[in-house]
């Protein structure tokens, strides 16, 4: 926030920005900018001929400048933060960020300009009115009073801060190395209700591992472990390597030490499924239980209903059991087992805690997908999906109104990416699934989508606050404005003064000053966003309307009569 | 008098809080039936839609639901305009009455089609009989029932699944009319007749004004119509005699627009919800008739005299009502978007007068115009949903569909069309020269009567403060054009909403749901309500009945 290029560059690109036809885009500020630019006319032409004191004409001539170039900095400031991450190594395409289609951002400034409209007819409405009513005082409302007036009471806080939080928002997913390519996915984002995930390599690591080793009954711990790391040496699978580590623990010395440069390996094949290595006399092989209990059976020797038993069962825990033979005597067998990502389990529990529901996608059988599905603590899991399974899920739960987001790596998964509404791809993932995505998380981390859904919302929730803020402010600023504007026709309207400002242009300057400057000191609320926290959404929606709504109704009376008296002191 | 006010005002919201989901509940039965049945009503909604030439079984999508509301609007105009500007030539016009003015006469049509019933005319010395009740009442009924029609089509869009059918808004319109309006009207009519509310079609003696009044009042009340039969509308003694016809008038004003709200509960499947509304509503009409009793009670006096009246401010009010009844109905009356009264506006105290205009400011909401009242609160709601799904970080969703950036369009476009009418069409009527002359008041007061004109015609409440001389070329052209931009450009962006939401699939129950179900929703609404209208309005609400108030 306080890098000093960033705000240097803003600074400069803030003054840039004041061009009309860059305002123009912006219809709330593009207000602003004409009030400014008519009441600096009147303030260089008409000075001495409205009976207003010069030093309000200058104060509210600046400040009104001020408004339009506050928000200017602000979106600066933004930008150039959004600039300065790009730069650190993070491939981030601006002309991508800028092409963002944000679809509640276009909701909002569709209200934003409807209520500027109603103010700029209301105010206009001021003029007859005031001719109606005192037709002798023909300078009774001045152009200046007006424009001050709408500049107080249109959105500018929320209508000048809206880009900032929008780029803000997409700046703070680059923070977490999450690229986004569609602003409306970032919204969808917080509106996720199910989470679609691939389990290898999202849930679990990519690769199976051996975890336990169960030796046959009359087979000692390291016997099993000593046949286990002959066999796998030479296998250079994900397995094989696993296998060699957890062996290496148990194994006797002479073994781990031995010169197996004679040894014969033999390799995996999808026809014997088996792997081994055949060292002088000895064969030893491991492989899957019905392969390896064929061979062993060819070779004559017996398969203990005991080494069976526990291959099941670790069958049905999910896991992979490979058993292991040394010249036709079953050794043991080896649990090969998905190893779920640590903390994996806790994250679900968070996305679950925010109205979440998470599923697993895998190809698996439905055993193995249970026990995963058990041990990370997902919702729901879907067995032997196939792709097109995959797509077809997908449209069913969006048909039934859920908003689905889905994080996938492989190219089976680009399809269903593509349908998704919000579609995150692993870096690691292949070209297709990255392009099939609507954002790409360059740490190939699934679980950091919780962090998507919580800027989405934070992004909604800002502007939300925001909003409120603006608008709660502006039952203030009336009653400053407003008695200041009529006592010259109606005395009787003093006793609406209920600040006691302490005159009529104290009251309107000290409102255009607030106003101003209300803009820079929301930018940091901006720029880092509302925080949202785990909580019923009641409770949330009721904490947020204390602190933007009956807060936004309160800090105003409370800046603008401090104002009222600084400039009291002076005047 | 405060417990004659606290008992009216209790009786009249009990009588709301129980009649009202009984006949909600029915009313959201005869409107969800299917066509067809062996009943006499039945047959007879048939048999008129095959009158009509109407096809019932034609689904109509948002776009065609709009064109067939604007060609009933159009044809309404056109046909009640040319009955007046012939009606010398007519028969059933024993008064001998000319033929209207084309600017009065398409004032008027347009203020009963707009179910506004603004009356530029006093009744009794310009209209005959023939275009009271072929041409009039007819309208009453017609423009309620397209009020309930195009809620209903609301309804249909809020709650379809993913289709872009919103109903038939011909057939929508007669069965409001044959299975509640009708049948409401004649109990009411006879009723009021047996009451002592005239109803004949012969001549009075003695000049003395008489006429089918009783069968318009009866629609004029429950349609939230309110064109008197005579110039002074209820505060007539033959078309409001006593305090029990006065109370039940009263009660019929608010009794379709409250059991609406319990209907919409029911076609939404969200009770809670129905009841919720109509809880608000409540809330703010209350609150107005306190605030407005507390104006009334006191008696003027002029600075420095004693008064020589007690018991508050009688002026412009009936002895038979008293202050009690005439609060209660004035604020009834700008609340249900009715504009029948009872007792004269203007003769209020500045913040009596206040609460009639800002409750009309409000949007027409608390309670309303038949139909529209709902459906402009329901607009409200979304605002709501909007303003608040924000707050929490979620897509808005309102009873389960995403309320996006199309639908946030049209929701505030319906939103500020009125208010945009009422604040342009006050600066032209300000600068249209000798409006001082047309006004009996000068300043503050001055402003109070044009400004109430302008926010009954552009919110279709009809009532008149009185004080104004509208009748005039200018003002007849004005007002008409605000009645009719209040009425249509509010339906038209409903049915784009309905259109827009009708097609979309609704979301899972999920946690925002919840907070539709909580009271802080409500709270939300209503501050919005306040919030937006006060934002809208404070200047000339300052300048009109505010200085008016503080300078007595």
């Amino acid at each position: 926030m306080w890098n000093w290029t960033i705000w240097k560059n803003a600074l400069t690109d803030s003054v840039k920005k004041l061009d009309p036809r860059y305002q123009f885009k912006n219809p709330v500020m593009f207000i602003v900018w004409v009030c400014a630019l008519i009441t600096t006319g009147s303030l260089l032409t008409h000075s001495t001929r409205l009976n207003s004191s010069l030093w309000f004409l200058i104060t509210v001539s600046v400040f009104l400048w001020a408004t339009v170039w506050f928000a200017n900095l602000a979106e600066s400031v933004a930008e150039g933060r959004g600039k300065a991450q790009a730069n650190d190594g993070i491939p981030s395409d601006r002309e991508v960020i800028q092409g963002v289609a944000a679809v509640n951002e276009s909701a909002l400034t569709i209200i934003l300009i409807c209520l500027s409209l109603i103010f700029v007819v209301g105010f206009a409405t001021l003029l007859p009115v005031a001719r109606f009513l005192a037709p002798d005082m023909p300078n009774a409302i001045t152009v200046i009073q007006l424009a001050a007036l709408l500049v107080c009471l249109i959105p500018t806080t929320i209508g000048g801060l809206l880009s900032a939080i929008g780029i803000a928002g997409r700046d703070r997913l680059v923070r977490k190395n999450i690229i986004a390519m569609s602003g409306r996915a970032i919204e969808a984002a917080g509106d996720v209700t199910v989470l679609l995930l691939d389990k290898t390599g999202t849930i679990t690591h990519g690769n199976r591992r051996a975890t336990d080793l169960f030796p046959a009954p009359d087979v000692l711990p390291e016997q099993l472990a000593d046949a286990a790391y002959l066999a796998s040496i030479s296998d250079e699978t994900p397995e094989g390597k696993s296998t060699v580590e957890l062996a290496k623990k148990l194994a006797t010395p002479t073994i781990l030490d031995g010169n197996y440069s004679d040894a014969e390996f033999v390799p995996f094949s999808a026809a014997s499924r088996m792997s081994g290595v055949i060292i002088g006399d000895r064969d030893i092989r491991k492989g899957a239980l019905d392969a390896t209990i064929k061979w062993v059976t060819e070779c004559g020797g017996a398969v203990p209903e005991a080494a069976k038993h526990q291959a099941e069962t670790i069958a049905r825990q999910g896991g992979t059991p490979l058993l292991v033979a040394d010249n036709g005597k079953i050794m043991g067998v080896i649990a090969l087992r998905d190893i779920v990502k640590d903390g994996i389990r806790e994250r679900f529990g968070e996305l679950r805690g925010s109205g979440i529901r998470t599923v697993m996608i895998t190809g698996d059988n439905p055993f193995t997908a249970a026990a995963i599905a058990a041990q990370a603590g997902v919702d729901d899991f879907v067995a032997e999906a196939t792709p097109q399974q995959k797509l077809a899920l997908i449209r069913k739960l969006q048909a039934e109104g859920h908003i689905v987001a889905m994080v996938g790596d492989g190219t089976d998964d680009a399809p269903a990416l593509a349908q998704a509404d919000v579609a995150v791809a692993m870096n690691s993932g292949t070209q297709a699934a990255k392009e099939a995505a609507n954002m790409i998380d360059l740490d190939s981390d699934p679980t950091k989508l919780i962090d998507v859904v919580q800027i989405g919302k934070q992004l909604l929730a800002t502007r939300g606050a925001l909003t409120t803020f603006s608008l709660a402010n502006d039952i203030a600023k009336y009653f400053a404005i407003v008695p200041a504007m009529f006592t010259p026709i109606f005395p009787q309207l003093s006793p609406l003064n209920i600040m006691h400002l302490g005159t009529p242009e104290t009251a309107i300057a000290s409102s255009v000053i607030f106003n101003a400057i209300v803009i820079g000191l929301l930018l940091p609320i901006a720029m880092r966003g509302v925080t949202i926290t785990a909580q019923p959404l009641v409770t949330i929606l009721r904490r947020n309307l204390l602190i933007y709504g009956v807060g936004g109704l309160i800090v105003p009376f409370i800046g603008i009569k401090l104002i009222d008296m600084l400039i009291g002191m002076w005047i | 008098m405060i417990f004659s006010f606290l008992i009216q005002m209790i009786v009249l919201v009990a009588v709301l809080a129980l009649v009202g989901p009984i006949l909600g509940w029915a009313i959201a039965r005869v409107m969800d039936r299917p066509l067809g049945g062996d009943s006499l009503v039945s047959k007879i909604e048939s048999g008129l839609l095959r009158l009509c030439g109407v096809d019932p079984t034609q689904e109509m999508d948002w776009k065609r639901y709009s064109i067939a509301v604007v060609q009933l609007t159009a044809v309404g105009i056109v046909v009640l305009a040319l009955i007046q500007m012939v009606q010398g030539w007519l028969p059933l016009n024993p008064q001998g009455f000319d033929n209207v003015p084309f600017h009065l006469a398409l004032n008027t049509a347009i203020s009963f089609v707009t179910n506004t019933n603004w009356q530029s005319y006093g009744g009794e010395s310009t209209l005959s009989y023939f275009t009271q009740a072929i041409g009039l009442t007819p309208q009453n009924f017609i423009s309620a029932a397209a009020g309930i029609a195009v809620l209903m089509a609301f309804v249909r869009g809020i709650r379809s699944q993913s289709s872009a059918s919103l109903g038939n808004f011909w057939v929508d319109t007669m069965r409001a009319i044959v299975w509640i309006l009708l049948p409401l009207s004649i109990v009411l009519s006879i009723f009021l007749a047996g009451n002592g509310v005239v109803q004949t079609l012969s001549r009075g003696p003695h000049g003395i004004a008489v006429g089918p009044a009783a069968s318009q009042v009866a629609i004029k009340q429950l349609g939230t119509n309110g064109g008197g039969f005579f110039n002074a509308n209820s505060a007539h003694p033959f078309e409001n005699p006593n305090a029990t016809t006065g109370l039940i008038e009263l009660a019929a004003i608010l009794l379709i627009p409250a059991a609406l709200c319990f209907s919409y509960g029911h076609w939404v499947k969200r009770k809670d919800h129905g009841r919720g509304l109509f809880i608000v509503m409540t809330v703010f009409l209350v609150v107005g008739m306190g605030i407005c009793y507390s104006s009334e009670r006191i008696t003027p006096s002029a600075p420095g005299q004693r008064s020589l009246v007690v018991g508050g401010n009688m002026e412009g009010k009936e002895m038979r009502f008293g202050i009690p009844q005439s609060v209660i109905w004035a604020t009834a009356t700008t609340a249900a978007s009715n504009g029948s009264v009872n007792a004269m506006h203007d003769s209020f105290r500045p913040m009596g007068g206040f609460v009639t205009m800002a409750i009309m400011a409000l949007g027409e909401v608390i309670f309303g115009g038949v139909g529209s009242g709902l459906y402009r609160m329901i607009l409200f709601a979304m605002l709501t949903v909007f303003v608040g799904g924000l707050m929490i970080g979620k897509t808005p969703e309102y009873l389960g569909k995403k309320i996006e950036a199309n639908e946030t369009r049209w929701v505030i476009i319906g939103l500020i069309m009125p208010s945009l009418a009422v604040l342009g069409g006050l600066s032209i009527a300000l600068v249209i020269p000798g409006i001082s002359t047309l006004l009996t008041n000068p300043g503050a007061h001055g402003l109070s009567e044009v400004l109430y004109a302008v926010l009954s015609a552009a919110n279709n409440n009809g009532s008149a403060f009185a004080g104004l001389n509208a009748n005039t070329p200018g003002m007849n052209t004005l007002l008409g054009v605000l009645m009719l931009v209040g009425r249509l450009a509010v339906m038209l962006p409903v049915l784009a909403i309905a259109g827009g939401l009708s097609v979309k699939s609704p979301g899972p129950d999920t946690d925002s749901a919840e907070i539709t179900r909580s009271l802080l929703f409500y709270v939300l609404l209503g501050s919005i309500i306040v919030i937006v209208g006060a934002l809208t309005f404070f200047p000339v609400f300052v300048l009109g009945p505010i200085a008016d108030a503080l300078r007595h």
